[in-house]
Parts: structure tokens; C-alpha cells; sequence
């Protein structure tokens, strides 16, 4: 004796949000089972096994059926198979997009291709996400990068009319399109330490003040693709380290506003000229393809970690780069205040950001 | 030429994937009609096609009209190959066709194929422009409105009710005709959607010629059925029950308020007898003994003599017409008929033998409906039924379905014959099923015998009869369906007869069966609960003739143990009546499945329920401490289901109770009977077995077993109740949340050799266990109420187990509740107490004439004594609240404004009044989160909690087929038919939204065939589901939309008027 069929249909459509979740999460029906049969819903309404079984079942089923309607989440709201009250279909949508941040920073600035699905299950191995689970957000990450590829206007805006996701969320996404785009590399163990969510602010940065979108809002790809002719003037900042009357100009003001600020004041002082050239070196390569990948790790490398070495606290970092950026101006013959604003007003923000442990 | 139909076709969206190369899809619609097709042009290469095609037109019969759905096939076109097709929409054309329902269809249908389901969606407009026929030959019946619902709907009101109409039309079945061997699944699935669909529009038609016939407008409680036959034929029936209705305004809601002080009305003592018009106010009619055309079961003057009051005055509640013309009413006050109903015997058997004659005349007095309006019901015999097994074959000419139509009316004479054999003249709460296995096939006819209100009689009961239904005995609305109908010196059957515990003064059965709803003036103690009785007999396997005598030979057992078991779950569960009766016997091949539900309570007018004895055949059978242990049990279980449904029944002064009548203890009221194909009529009488059915004997281990499957079934867990009825007993204070579902199981028997005792459990176990599942997914809910419980078993094959169910779960508030049942006899209490106490509270009534006496003279006001009888026959205070709904109605149709006749009725013209109202409706439900998809709510009910029904927009009746070659690659056969159920809701909500409806009720799926061949990775399932579409509102803002929807109304008919 078996039980051939079971189906449960209701006009609105039942969902039941933990179960969701598990199904999200790559759960098996059986193990989802025994997670709510742990969760102690089986004490109310006297329920069974069989019963919870049953119910898992429908449910996993219904949400089978919705997936293909979340992949175009505009579908979900003039849909006619479903009915779902729109806080319902709300909650569908999020979750659905909902990504782990550990599998996120595996896959952040990787090409979203072929050859990197194949390695989800290496991935899944490591951040002990379930396969299912991993493959889902992956192809989220590849439907919304192919989506917006397309689109003109702003990212982050684009993929929430698109996907009707919630302002974070596209923000997230808008982040994750622009890594794999620029394919940045963060993979590298000195970068390891820096969580998605450092990652998404720095992305944030650079989105709303190095691409072309930032100059001008209406042309293809504009907040994806970095504005080359900023990377081309920034070139010009070299000035700063190759003029050696510039160099000790800009360290004297420097030392000058910082001194009896800082208990580092000696490290800072002592490698001024290092980090100085350290940064606009950055900047002077990034117009090279390979040179903008490496990005984040040449900031690590040349800035970070010269700093975390000689103990600078927070704050020391957050002192020093101001007045480093400040004093430029104060510089006569440096010319390029506009160029040095817009870069060193987003290094300053992602260092920030980064310095920590 | 009589009608016009118009179709465009607008715009598509989501299509499927045509085109692999492309990715995208050339689309073009054929739309047809009859024989006609026009075509769109093709919209390239787009999945989101706009066509914003001209209008088709297509000039028709309204025969046609009725028969025929609009077929719409969206197709991809093709330059070097053949056009593959898409899908199809098939719309109902027939909520067009009259005036006072949908006036334009509009929207996005699903389009539907049989074999990959929904594929995407097509936006649709369709007109219809009528012109009048006054052809009285014609063959069309436009203008006959259908109801599923089995109550008067609730913007309606019935001024007569004409009575039973059936037909039946059969055709072969082209999935067995030759040419399917040939044709593709498509082609065949397709070919019998149509016919089906051809059928129940040609059966809807010929329906609405008798009611025409009969001067009728409408069909309540319309049910259709298919049988599917298989080599033998398709056959499509239907019955239901002719009415004349008349739409209300809507702005003339029935304001319940009015009712509830009645006597503030300065005015009402002004006119002649407010006390007695108080009480009569759904029986207001036209004089019985005035000239005018006789008509059938008068509820209320259709025409309008002039109303003795100013509209001005709408809340006094002797606006009623009749009253004036009451009062001049010769009296022939004979006798005091009130003081006990035994004196009126003699009149009493007059009276029944000219209501009779009345009803004789009809060929079947039988009706539909489950729901009355208050005092249409007088009397409950009990249930009736019958079932005949006969064997099909071939359906040889399909216009002369005689065999077919012999057989019910076979089947149909046997229920009138059990009915007057219960002293009833009429059957209520009627319903005719069918099971078919192979080539045998049970017919089943159930309903409940009734004794129905003279005063609605047409012929015979004209003047005398209508002034003679005074001598009816005095029967308070609230227990007065209980007294007996039958003499109780000449029953039927032994039956247990005690003086009714309300009024004392007629008889009533120890317990009552019944098909139909609870009277909502019953009076209850505690709540109901949902009862089934479940059953499992194998049988050999057998052919022809041997196969339909051994089922025959089987189902009078299947009969008694059902009902042995309902009479013990009732009395496990400490009640005395149950409600909605429902038994359906499937047959398989090798076993038949038997499964009984109803909505059991406890009606205060009965005798309260005696436990269950546990007894051993012999004192050594079994030890006596083990019988004192289930005894033990049982009890315990009686208690805890007292406490649990909350049955406190009103303690009783002993003295007044009649003793029990020394009679054999009543074990059935349920009278049933067989015919096998022989056409032999057997009787049996249920209640001649020697076993007590209130002493269980523990004669074998089975015994043991029966009473163990007693105690097994659980009681729902807190915050539910279930029932299977319109109404739950005692919870009212519905809040707004719904949720209909469907759920389907199927259980596969593996065990070969399997015992009756061991298929009983399994059974019983699948049906508790659904329910398990039910309560779990809708915990959400809670506290909650399943209504509605609707169980349908089949066997499938050999070795499969099918249970259907669809219901409702409606929220309510608790608190509520607890408030309403303290404060109800209190409340009671005080307005009789208003209204110069009429007639004592129904709870300490004394039987004493003396007393009625005194109460009729109170109410006597202005009035002769002779009308003391009829004083005494209602009684007021609890009959105020009820009888509202027909006062307003009455109130109402001062202010209805009349069409003149209109030769054209432009549909977009009569469309316009209430756009409005539906605008306002639908545009709420939109606002909801900007989504372009209307909100449908479904409920198997006849009503929203929390909303009322400003307009019947047509029925829905939907057949659908739906076949897959890839059953694992769609999810198994659960899979498969979760998508289907699913996109079979989705169908029937995108057509009511096209109608302009925002709701389903009395929604059914009345058929769920599903086949498997796992090892071909095949599956094919049939679903047919019916209900009528509304346009409700919510209460809350009923005010303001009414009156919108009124002035509209006026405007309308000025529009009509015009043109």
C-alpha cells in the first residue's frame, strides 16, 4: 500500500516561508522533513510525519512550478497561474535572489561562465552551501549580468525595475555585475579577509564615481564599464611622485597637519614617499586592463599592509588620507585638482573601508 | 437572425517559444464560431504579439448562441510547413445572452492546450447584440438565468418556484470513436472538449425551454453531470429547479438593522396588525382567493398592488403589500387548531391530501435547493433514497436517449414513492449521481422527503387551502421542521416519537437525517461537526449481468453498516441530526467503496441522544473488564465531544416531556431501496435487524475492530471545525479570510489478498489523514472552519483508491463567538419582551393551550380572534432576523423601476450602470500592489463572508482534458496534476475576471478522472468544474457603492428606454 498521488491545490496559492527557505537552501524533501520536524511544527496541529512529508512535498512542488516565473519576476505579478498576494510575491522575489555572502566572495569577479559552474561543486565543498543551493544564486548572478548587459540608464535602477528587488539588494547585484564584468580579482589570500559586503561598498564607489555613467547617464554599459578617459588623465597624476619638489612639498604640508595628531606620526612621516608613489602608481596603471583587475590587492599590497605593519589605528588612516588628499590642493603647481578629487575620493572611501583585519 | 456576436482579438503575452532558430514565435489567431473562422494577421517574430485585430462578426442563431463556444486557436505560423498550433480558448458566449449579467467579456484567458497546458495568455473582447425573438417556436431559451447555488441567490428573490426540470442529452464519445485511432491525442482531446462542451450548452438550452415553459426565469441549484460511459457514449445531464426570481436593486440592501427593532417604527401600530404581518412577512402574497393567474409556490406578490405606505418609511416593517389585502381576507376561523396539533388531525390530513393533489400534478415534486426561505419548510421526514444497477450499451440513436431518460425516471418514481410513503408530498435537497466501472453502472438518487408550506402551493390550495394552512398545527420555525410528517399510528417505520422538546406539543424522532442545509431558524445547541462514515466491500470480479447482480446483492449491506456507523458517530459525538447528507457508493472492479459524510448536531428540539451500551453476545465471550474498558472509552469519548463541540442543551423541565412512545427503537430514517437491472425492486428495512443500534454487541473479534475504527477518528485539533454543509452550525462571525482548495490523493493496494476489515482501515485511515493534512496546512488560519467538506471516492483501476475533496477554510473570530452564544438568549429575552411578548421565549415554553392563548390575544391587536391560530404559527423574535432579508426585499420592489420592453439591447449600452459598481470593485482588488491581475476568490459556498453579491454574472462550467507522453519529466502524476488543478483555477479565474467578476461561489469540480500508464510515461486526466460568477463588494462599503450602482441603474434603463 502506497500512496500513488497527493496533491494540494489551493486558489490562493500556500506557501509556507521556512519551507521555502529549506527548498532555497537546497534541502532535500526528506531532509527538510526532519529540519521541521526539529523545528517543533509537528506539536501544533497534532501533525505526522506523513503529514509533514505531504505538506513539503506540495510545497517543493508549487515552488518548481513558480521558479520559472521568478527567473522574470515582471511575470510573477501578471501571471495567471498562481494566485499570490503581492506582499507574498515580494517576499518570493527576495528571498529568491537572496545570496550566501561566503558563496558570493568565491565567485565575486569571476567570469559568470561554463567553466566557472563547473567548479560550484568545489565551491559548494567549501562553504558547505548546497550544490542546488550554489547553483541557483550562481545563475541568478548570470541572468541578472545578461539582463542589464543590455540595458541604458543606471545599474543599481535597472535591476530593481527588472528583478523587483529591494534597493540593497540590487545594490548587491549591481556590485556583483560590475566585479565579474571588470572581472577584478579577489580571490588572491591577501584579499581574503575582506568580506562581500567590503567588496559591494568599494564596487558602490566606483560605480557612482569612475564610470561613464558618472559623467553621463544615458549611453550602453555606462555603470559598468570604467571611464577610460578618466584613467587616461589619471596618467597625469604622476606628477606628484615624479617631481621631486612636489613630492617634498606635499610631504611637508602633509607632516605639517598631521604632527601631534597621531602617536604614528614617525611611521607616518617615514613612509610618506612610499605610499605616495604606492597610490598613484595605481592609478597611473589602471588603464591597463590587467592593471584594473589587480586593483584591490594592489591597494592591499602597497597600501594596506605597509600601514597595518607600522600599526596605524583606524583613525591614523582616516587623519592621514585626508590630509594627504587636501593638502594637494594647497600644491601650486599641481594642476589636476578635478582628476585627484574623483580618484582619491573613492581610494580614500575603499580604504576605509578595507582597513580593517 | 436574432444576435450578432463580435469578437477582437487584442494582444498576446508570454508565448511560448515557436521558433528554436529565432527564439521567438510568428503568432496569428483563428477565431471561430460555428462554422465560420476569420483570421488575424500574423505578428512576427514576438512573444508579446498585438494584434488589435478589427472586430469579427459573426451573425447567428441564438440557438447557436447557446450551444456553441467561441473558439479562439493562437498558432505559429509556418511558410514552408504546416502552422503548429499554440493553444485554444474556448469562452461560454451564454453570460452574454441575458440582461442582467455580463454585458461584454474582457481580458487575459490563459491559452490552454491539452498537451503541454497554459501557454501563455491572450487578451479577448466579446459582444453579443441580441435582437428580441418573439418566435414562441423557437428552440432557443435565451434569457433563462442559471444557478449553481442551491439557495435562492442572494440579490434575488424568488416570487415563485416552478419546480423540478431535468434532461439529459448523450452523444458517443469520440475518444471511442474509429477515427481516433488515427488522429493525434491532441486532435481527440480536443474533439471531446468541444462535444462536451456543444453538449452541456445544447442541455442548458433545452433546460431553459421548460422553464420557459413553465413561466419561469431561472434555474437555482442547477447541477450537471457527465457520465462518461466509455464504448457505450457520453452522456451529459442535468437537473435543477425552475424559479421565477426578481433582481433587487442593489440599492435596497437588506438592512438587518431595520429588523432588529422593528417596533420603533412610530407607525406600525397604526396599521391593522403589525404583530401579525410582523410575523408574516415572507408570506405576504397576493390574496389567495384573488382572480389572478394561479401560480406555483407563492413566496410573494409579483404584482404590485398598491402599497399602503410612503416609501418615505422604509424601516416600518408593515410595508408589506399583502397586509391590507390579509386582513380583508375571509376568515373561516374554525376551532383553535393552536392549541395542539393532535386535535387538528382530521384538518391536518385534509390539508396534506389538497397539497397533495398540488403537488401530484407536478410529475416530481422534487427540488434542488438545500436552503429555504424561513417558513417554506414545514416539515422533515427524512432521507430518501434510491439507487438501480444496470448495464450500459450503446447508445444506438443519441437523439432519442430513451433508455437513458427511462432509468432516472425510474429512479425518480421510487424517491416520490419513498417520499409519500413518509407522509411527504415533496423531496428537498434533491441530487442524482452516477458510478461506472466497465459496462456496469450505479444510478443514485438521494434527497430528503419534506412537507412543504401550502401557502407556496399553486393549484388546489387556492383559497381554502390557503386559509385552511391556519389549522396547521402552531410550528415554531425553530423546531417546527422537526415534528413528525407521517401519522404516528401508521409509520413508515418504528421510529422512537417523543413530544418535541421545544414546543411539547408535536412529535418528533429521536434523531433526524436529513440532505439539506440547516434551517437557519433551527435552534442548536453547541456546534456541529463533520461525520463520515467509511466502507470497503471486495468482490469478485465479475462481467455483465453476474458483475451488476453481485453489486446489487452488495449494496443493501454497504446501506445498513453506513448508516449503522453514522448513527454511532453521531451518538459518539453526543448529537441527534445530521445535516447534508451525502452518500456516495463507488464501484471498482473488484471492490465497491462506500463513503457517507454529513454535518452532525445537536438540535435542541429532539430528545437528547442516549450514550452507546457495549453488551458481549454471551456473559463468557468475552471478560467483562474488557468490555467495561471500551465502555469506559466510549463514554469518556462522549464527554470530551460534549465539551469539545460545546453541547450544553437547555436543561428541560421534566414533567413536559412526553414519556417516550413504547415503540421498537427507531434505528433509520433513512429509507433506500434497489433495483437491479432486472429492473426488480427489493425493499429492505434497515431498522428490522435484531440489533439494537445504541447497544453495540461484541459478538467476534470484527466487533471488536468496528468499535475500535469508532474510536479512531480524531477530532479536529483546536481552533478547526469542519463540516460539510452551507452553514456550520453555531459559528457565524465569519471574518474575511478564504481559502478554497482541492486536494486529490490516490492510494495504490498492494497487499493482493486484503480483507474487508483491512481495505475498511486503509480506507478510513486516507480519509483522516487528508483531513491531518488539511488542518496542518491551514494552521495559518486559525481559529478556523472547514465548510463545505465535499469527499468523492473512485477506483480508478483494480488495485487504486481515489479520494477528491474540495472545501473552504473560513477564518472567524473566536471571541466573538463566545459573546454571541452567552448573549443570544438574553438578547432574545429583551426584544420579546418589546415586542409585547407574541409568543413565549422558545426556551421555557410551556405546552399548555392556556398560555398560547393569552400570547395570540396579546398579539391579536385590532384583529379578530379567529387569526389567534395563525398568531400563535410564528414566532416572532426569533423569526425577525430572518424574515429581514424578504421585509427589505418586499420594501424594495416599491422602488424597482421597471424596464419598458426594449426591442434591441445594445450590450455596451446595458453595460454602462453597472461598469461602475464593477469598476469600483475590481479596481480595490487592483490597487493591490499595481498588479494588472484581478483578485478571484473561489468558495464552494453561496456566499463571501464580510461581502455581498451586488450581481450574478453567469455560470461557469469548464471541462477540461489534459494528457502528457512525459509524466516523469512533468513531476510524476502528482506533479502532472497539481500543474493541472492548478491551471484549471487559473482558467476559471481569468474567464470571471473577463466577466467583470472578482468571485467563484457554489464553485464544484464535479469531475477529477485520473488515468496513469507509468510504464508508457503516459497520464490523462478530466476535470469538469462549475460555479457562477459574481461581482461581490465588501460589506463595509456597500453603502456608498450602492448607491452609485443605483443611480446607475436608473440611468441604464433610461438608456434602454432610448433605444
Amino acid at each position: 500500500m502506497s500512496v500513488e498521488l497527493d496533491v494540494f491545490v489551493g486558489n490562493t496559492t500556500i506557501m509556507d516561508e521556512e519551507v521555502y527557505q529549506l527548498w532555497l537552501d537546497g534541502y532535500t524533501v526528506n531532509d527538510a522533513v526532519k529540519v521541521r520536524m526539529e523545528g517543533g511544527v509537528m506539536d501544533e496541529c497534532e501533525a505526522s510525519k506523513d503529514v509533514l512529508l505531504s505538506d513539503t512535498m506540495d510545497q517543493y512542488r508549487t515552488f518548481q512550478m513558480c521558479e520559472r516565473l521568478l527567473h522574470s519576476p515582471a511575470k510573477l505579478a501578471n501571471q495567471l497561474l498562481f494566485q499570490i498576494p503581492p506582499h507574498r510575491q515580494i517576499m518570493l522575489i527576495e528571498r529568491y535572489y537572496a545570496f550566501d555572502d561566503t558563496f558570493v566572495r568565491e565567485v565575486l569577479g569571476k567570469k559568470l561562465s561554463k567553466g566557472t559552474k563547473k567548479d560550484l561543486d568545489d565551491i559548494s565543498a567549501k562553504t558547505s552551501v548546497t550544490l542546488k543551493s550554489c547553483r541557483r544564486q550562481f545563475d541568478n548572478f548570470k541572468r541578472v549580468f545578461k539582463v542589464v548587459e543590455e540595458l541604458k540608464g543606471p545599474l543599481v535602477e535597472n535591476i530593481r525595475q527588472h528583478f523587483l528587488l529591494s534597493d540593497k539588494l540590487a545594490r548587491d547585484y549591481a556590485a556583483i555585475v560590475f566585479f565579474a564584468n571588470n572581472r577584478f580579482e579577489t580571490g588572491k589570500r591577501k584579499l581574503q579577509y575582506l568580506s562581500f559586503q567590503d567588496f559591494a561598498f568599494c564596487a558602490g564607489q566606483l560605480i557612482s564615481n569612475w564610470t561613464v555613467g558618472a559623467v553621463d547617464n544615458m549611453v550602453e554599459d555606462m555603470d559598468v564599464d570604467l571611464d577610460k578617459e578618466f584613467l587616461q588623465e589619471l596618467k597625469e597624476l604622476k606628477i606628484l611622485i615624479t617631481d621631486k619638489d612636489l613630492l617634498d612639498q606635499h610631504k611637508s604640508l602633509v607632516c605639517t597637519a598631521l604632527r601631534g595628531k597621531t602617536k604614528v606620526f614617525i611611521e607616518m612621516e617615514g613612509s610618506f614617499k612610499n605610499l605616495s608613489r604606492g597610490l598613484i602608481n595605481i592609478a597611473a596603471k589602471l588603464t591597463n586592463t590587467k592593471d584594473v583587475r589587480d586593483f584591490f590587492i594592489d591597494l592591499v599590497e602597497k597600501f594596506i599592509e605597509p600601514c597595518r605593519s607600522d600599526r596605524w589605528s583606524a583613525a591614523d588612516m582616516k587623519l592621514y588620507l585626508t590630509h594627504y588628499t587636501n593638502s594637494a590642493h594647497i600644491l601650486d603647481t599641481f594642476k589636476h585638482q578635478v582628476v585627484w578629487d574623483r580618484y582619491m575620493g573613492v581610494v580614500k572611501s575603499c580604504i576605509f573601508k578595507m582597513y580593517h583585519d | 437572425m436574432p444576435g450578432k456576436l463580435k469578437a477582437k482579438i487584442v494582444a498576446g503575452r508570454h508565448l511560448p517559444v515557436m521558433d528554436r532558430a529565432s527564439d521567438l514565435t510568428d503568432a496569428f489567431v483563428e477565431v471561430k464560431f460555428g462554422n465560420t473562422t476569420f483570421k488575424t494577421d500574423v505578428c512576427p517574430k514576438s512573444l508579446n504579439p498585438q494584434w488589435n485585430s478589427e472586430w469579427f462578426k459573426f451573425e447567428v442563431d441564438d440557438e447557436d448562441l447557446q450551444d456553441e463556444p467561441l473558439q479562439i486557436t493562437v498558432l505559429d505560423h509556418d511558410t514552408y510547413s504546416a502552422n503548429d498550433a499554440i493553444g485554444k480558448v474556448y469562452i461560454d458566449i451564454d453570460p452574454l445572452l441575458y440582461s442582467e449579467a455580463a454585458s461584454v467579456i474582457s481580458g487575459w484567458f490563459p491559452i490552454y492546450d491539452t498537451i503541454h497546458g497554459i501557454r501563455g495568455e491572450i487578451n479577448v473582447i466579446v459582444k453579443v447584440e441580441l435582437f428580441n425573438d418573439l418566435n414562441r417556436f423557437r428552440q432557443s431559451s435565451c434569457g433563462v438565468k442559471f444557478f449553481c447555488t442551491t439557495c435562492i441567490p442572494q440579490c434575488y428573490r424568488a416570487t415563485l418556484v416552478h419546480g423540478f426540470v431535468e434532461e439529459l442529452v448523450v452523444n458517443e464519445d469520440p475518444e471511442y470513436q474509429w477515427i481516433d485511432r488515427i488522429r493525434t491525442p491532441r486532435a481527440s482531446n480536443e474533439a471531446r472538449q468541444r462535444l462536451i462542451s456543444l453538449m452541456s450548452g445544447e442541455l442548458q438550452r433545452k433546460i431553459g425551454l421548460k422553464v420557459l415553459e413553465m413561466g419561469g426565469n431561472a434555474v437555482v441549484g442547477y447541477l450537471q453531470c457527465f457520465d462518461l460511459e466509455g464504448e457505450s457514449g457520453l452522456v451529459v445531464r442535468a437537473i435543477g429547479t425552475a424559479c421565477t426570481l426578481d433582481k433587487l436593486s442593489s440599492g435596497s440592501a437588506p438592512n438587518t438593522n431595520t429588523h432588529m427593532h422593528p417596533n420603533t417604527a412610530p407607525a406600525s401600530n397604526a396599521c391593522n396588525s403589525p404583530s401579525k404581518d410582523g410575523k408574516e412577512p415572507v408570506f405576504v402574497e397576493d390574496l389567495p382567493s384573488s382572480s389572478g393567474p394561479p401560480t406555483p409556490f407563492r413566496a410573494l406578490p409579483t404584482s404590485s398592488s398598491p402599497p399602503p405606505f410612503s416609501p418615505s418609511k422604509p424601516c416600518s416593517r408593515q410595508s408589506s403589500s399583502s397586509d391590507t389585502d390579509l386582513s380583508l381576507t375571509p376568515k373561516t376561523g374554525m376551532g383553535s387548531g393552536g392549541s395542539a396539533g393532535k386535535e387538528a388531525g382530521p384538518l391536518r390530513t385534509l390539508l396534506r391530501q389538497q397539497t397533495q393533489t398540488a403537488l401530484e400534478q407536478r410529475e416530481f415534486p422534487f427540488f434542488t435547493l438545500t436552503s429555504f426561505p424561513p417558513g417554506f419548510l414545514l416539515h422533515v421526514g427524512g432521507v430518501v433514497s434510491a439507487r438501480s444497477v444496470k448495464l450500459l450499451d450503446r447508445i444506438h440513436n443519441p437523439d432519442e436517449p430513451e433508455t437513458r431518460d427511462a432509468w432516472w425516471e425510474e429512479i425518480r418514481q421510487e424517491i416520490k414513492s419513498h417520499a409519500r410513503a413518509l407522509g411527504c408530498h415533496a423531496v428537498v435537497g434533491y441530487s442524482e449521481s452516477t458510478s461506472i466501472c466497465e459496462e456496469v453502472c450505479i444510478l443514485s438518487a438521494s434527497g430528503t422527503a419534506a412537507i412543504l408550506n401550502p401557502r407556496y402551493m399553486r393549484e388546489g390550495c387556492l383559497d381554502i387551502g390557503c386559509t385552511d394552512h391556519r389549522f396547521e398545527e402552531p410550528s415554531p420555525p425553530n423546531c417546527g421542521f422537526c415534528h413528525i410528517p407521517y401519522d404516528e399510528l401508521n409509520m413508515p417505520f418504528p421510529a422512537q416519537l417523543t413530544y418535541c422538546y421545544h414546543c411539547r406539543r408535536q412529535k418528533v424522532p429521536d434523531v433526524l437525517f436529513t440532505t439539506i442545509d440547516l434551517p437557519s431558524e433551527a435552534a442548536v445547541a453547541g456546534k456541529g461537526c463533520l461525520i463520515q462514515a467509511r466502507l470497503c466491500r471486495l468482490k469478485k470480479k465479475a462481467q455483465g449481468e453476474a458483475n451488476a447482480t453481485a453489486i446489487s446483492n452488495l449494496l443493501p449491506f454497504m446501506e445498513y453498516e453506513l448508516h449503522t456507523q453514522l448513527m454511532n458517530k453521531l451518538k459518539l459525538r453526543s448529537m441527534n441530526a445530521l445535516f447534508g447528507l451525502h452518500i456516495q457508493i463507488s464501484v471498482g472492479e473488484n471492490m465497491l467503496l462506500g463513503l457517507a459524510s454529513a454535518t452532525g448536531v445537536y438540535l435542541t428540539a429532539l430528545p437528547a441522544p442516549g450514550g452507546i451500551q457495549i453488551a458481549g453476545k454471551t456473559p463468557g465471550d468475552l471478560s467483562s473488564e474488557h468490555i467495561s474498558s471500551i465502555q469506559k472509552r466510549i463514554n469518556d469519548t462522549i464527554a470530551v465531544n460534549k465539551e469539545l463541540y460545546q453541547i450544553n442543551p437547555p436543561e428541560l423541565a421534566e414533567e413536559g416531556v412526553g414519556s417516550p412512545i413504547p415503540e421498537p427503537r427507531h434505528r433509520s430514517r433513512l429509507f433506500r431501496s434497489h433495483s437491479e437491472s432486472s429492473d426488480e425492486l427489493s425493499e429492505l428495512d434497515l431498522s428490522h435487524g435484531k440489533k439494537d443500534a445504541f447497544v453495540l454487541e461484541i459478538d467476534d473479534t470484527d466487533a471488536v475492530e468496528d468499535i475500535h475504527s469508532l474510536l479512531i477518528d480524531a477530532p479536529p485539533p483546536t481552533g478547526f471545525y469542519s463540516c460539510n454543509t452551507e452553514n456550520m452550525p453555531g459559528i457565524s462571525n465569519w471574518t474575511s479570510g478564504v481559502q478554497m482548495f482541492t486536494s486529490v490523493r490516490v492510494l495504490r493496494l498492494s497487499n493482493a489478498n486484503l480483507t474487508n476489515q483491512g481495505l475498511n482501515k486503509i480506507f478510513t485511515d486516507l480519509c483522516e489523514n487528508l483531513l491531518k493534512s488539511f488542518y496542518f496546512k491551514l494552521r495559518s488560519m486559525i481559529p478556523c472552519c472547514l465548510c463545505h467538506l465535499n469527499f468523492t471516492v473512485a477506483v480508478p483501476e483494480e488495485e487504486l483508491i481515489q479520494v477528491t475533496v474540495t472545501a473552504v477554510a473560513m477564518t472567524y473570530d473566536k471571541e466573538q463567538t463566545q459573546e454571541k452564544t452567552a448573549e443570544k438568549p438574553v438578547n432574545k429575552g429583551s426584544l420579546e419582551a418589546e415586542e409585547q411578548l407574541q409568543f413565549p421565549l422558545e426556551l421555557c415554553a410551556d405546552s399548555s393551550s392556556s398560555n398560547i392563548q393569552t400570547a395570540s390575544k396579546i398579539s391579536g391587536v385590532g384583529e379578530s380572534t379567529n387569526m389567534s391560530p395563525r398568531a400563535a404559527s410564528v414566532d416572532y423574535g426569533s423569526f425577525a432576523d430572518r424574515c429581514s432579508t424578504w421585509l427589505e426585499l418586499l420594501r424594495l420592489k416599491a422602488h424597482t423601476i421597471r424596464r419598458g420592453s426594449v426591442k434591441t439591447i445594445s450590450s455596451l449600452e446595458r453595460c454602462s450602470p453597472l461598469q461602475e459598481g464593477r469598476s469600483r470593485s475590481l479596481r480595490s482588488s487592483r490597487s493591490f500592489g499595481g498588479s494588472s491581475v484581478t483578485v478571484v476568490k473561489m468558495t464552494p459556498l453561496s456566499f463571501l463572508p464580510g461581502t455581498r453579491i451586488i450581481k450574478y454574472l453567469g455560470i461557469i462550467n469548464m471541462f477540461f482534458i489534459r494528457e502528457t507522453t512525459s509524466l516523469r519529466e512533468e513531476g510524476g502524476v502528482s506533479g502532472f496534476l497539481h500543474s493541472f488543478i492548478a491551471e484549471v483555477f487559473a482558467m476559471v479565474r481569468a474567464h470571471v475576471a473577463a466577466l467583470g467578476g472578482n468571485a467563484v461561489v457554489s464553485y464544484s469540480m464535479k469531475e477529477c478522472v485520473f488515468m496513469e500508464n507509468p510504464n508508457k510515461n503516459q497520464a490523462q486526466c478530466l476535470i469538469n468544474v462549475s460555479g457562477d460568477a459574481v461581482i461581490c463588494i465588501s460589506e463595509t462599503d456597500q453603502e456608498s457603492s450602492a448607491s452609485t450602482a443605483n443611480t446607475g441603474q436608473t440611468g441604464g434603463s433610461e438608456t434602454d428606454g432610448a433605444t
